[in-house]
C-alpha cells in the first residue's frame, strides 16, 4: 500500500497539543468571559478536532474524494443546524409583527 | 488460457485482495472511503443530540448552568485525557501495523482497550454518584437549585443521553478493537494489507472527537460565575 507512513513524532506533537488545548478550555472556563466562554470553548473543541481528523486519522495525507466524503458531513451538519434555528430564531419576529 | 493463468497470477497476488478490486491500493481507499462515509451519518446521529442540546440551552440557560455546575468537572478532564492517550496509542497501532511491526500492533492495541476500560470505568463512578444524587431523569428526580426542577432535568436527560450513546460507542468500540487484536496476534496484517487496523482507527478517533465537543458542553459551561 502506498499510504502515508506518518512519523511518530508527528503523533506525539498532535498529543502535546490535544493536552496543552485541553488544559486551556479547562482554565478559560473559570473565567467569566459572559457569552465569549461558550464561543471559546467551542473554537478550542474544533482546533482539537480539525487536528485528530487531520494527522489521527490521516485525512492530510488521504485523496480529495476522501476530503469531500469528510467535509460533506460537516456541511449536512450545518444544513440542519441554520434551517432548524432559522425556524426557532425567527418565531419571536412573527408574533412581534401581529 | 494464457489470460486465465495472468489473471490467476495476479490474484495470487497478496492473499488479501478482493477479487472486484484491481490492487491493493484502490481496495483501501474504498474501505477508507467507506468508513467516511459510515461516519458521516455517525455525525448527523450524533449532531442531532447536538442541536437537541443547542435549544434547549437557548431556552433554558440557567437550568443548563446549574446542571452543569453539578458535574464532576475532575472526571470529565481526567476522561478526556485518557481518550486523548487512546487516540495516541490508536494512532501509533496503525504505524506499526503499516511498519509490519506485529509487537508494536498487539502492544498499542492492548493500551487502546486499556485506555477505553478506563474511561467507561470513571465514566461509571461519575453515572453512580448521579444516581446516589437522584439525579436520574424521571419520578425520583429532585433538584434543589434555583432553576426549574424539570428544566434541569432536561439538562440531565440530554446528559445521560449524549453520554450514554457516547459510551455505547466506546463499548462497540472496544469489542473491535478486541477482534483487530486477534487478527493482530494472527499475524493477520502487513505494510501491504492492514485496512482493518486503519479503518477501526478512524471509528475510535471519530468516537474521541465526539467526547472532545461533549466534554466543554455539558461539563464548562457551569463553571464561571
Amino acid at each position: 500500500m502506498a499510504a502515508h507512513v506518518v512519523p511518530p513524532r508527528v503523533y506525539f506533537l498532535i498529543f502535546g497539543s490535544l493536552m496543552v488545548l485541553t488544559a486551556l478550555t479547562v482554565g478559560v472556563a473559570f473565567i467569566d468571559l459572559k457569552v465569549m466562554n461558550t464561543v471559546v470553548a467551542l473554537t478550542i473543541a474544533v482546533v482539537k478536532a480539525t487536528l485528530v481528523v487531520l494527522f489521527f486519522m490521516h485525512v492530510k495525507y488521504s485523496t480529495r474524494l476522501t476530503w469531500v466524503v469528510a467535509a460533506s458531513g460537516i456541511v449536512w451538519l450545518a444544513i440542519m443546524f441554520s434551517i432548524t434555528f432559522a425556524d426557532y430564531l425567527s418565531r419571536g419576529w412573527v408574533n412581534a409583527a401581529q | 488460457m494464457s489470460e486465465t493463468v495472468h489473471a490467476d497470477a495476479q490474484h495470487a497476488h497478496h492473499p488479501a485482495l478482493q477479487h472486484h478490486f484491481d490492487s491493493l491500493e484502490q481496495q483501501a481507499e474504498a474501505s477508507t472511503l467507506g468508513m467516511w462515509v459510515f461516519l458521516a451519518t455517525e455525525i448527523m446521529f450524533f449532531g442531532g443530540l447536538f442541536l437537541t442540546y443547542s435549544i434547549y440551552r437557548m431556552w433554558y440557560p440557567l437550568a443548563f448552568h446549574e446542571g452543569s455546575h453539578h458535574l464532576d468537572i475532575t472526571l470529565g478532564a481526567v476522561n478526556t485525557g485518557v481518550l486523548i492517550c487512546s487516540s495516541l496509542t490508536m494512532a501509533m497501532a496503525v504505524h506499526a501495523a503499516q511498519v509490519g511491526s506485529r509487537r508494536g500492533q498487539i502492544r498499542f492495541l492492548i493500551l487502546t482497550i486499556l485506555l477505553g476500560g478506563v474511561f467507561l470505568g470513571i465514566k461509571a463512578v461519575e453515572y453512580a454518584e448521579k444516581f446516589r444524587d437522584h439525579l436520574i431523569p424521571g419520578h425520583h428526580f429532585q433538584w434543589h437549585g434555583e432553576a426549574n426542577p424539570r428544566n434541569v432535568e432536561i439538562f440531565y436527560t440530554l446528559y445521560f443521553t449524549m453520554t450514554g450513546l457516547h459510551a455505547l460507542h466506546m463499548i462497540v468500540g472496544i469489542g473491535v478493537m478486541l477482534v483487530i487484536l486477534w487478527m493482530a496476534y494472527r499475524n493477520r496484517f502487513s505494510p501491504q494489507y492492514y485496512s482493518p487496523v486503519e479503518v477501526s482507527g478512524l471509528y475510535w478517533h471519530f468516537v474521541d472527537i465526539i467526547w472532545i465537543f461533549l466534554f466543554p458542553l455539558l461539563y464548562l459551561i457551569g463553571r464561571h460565575g
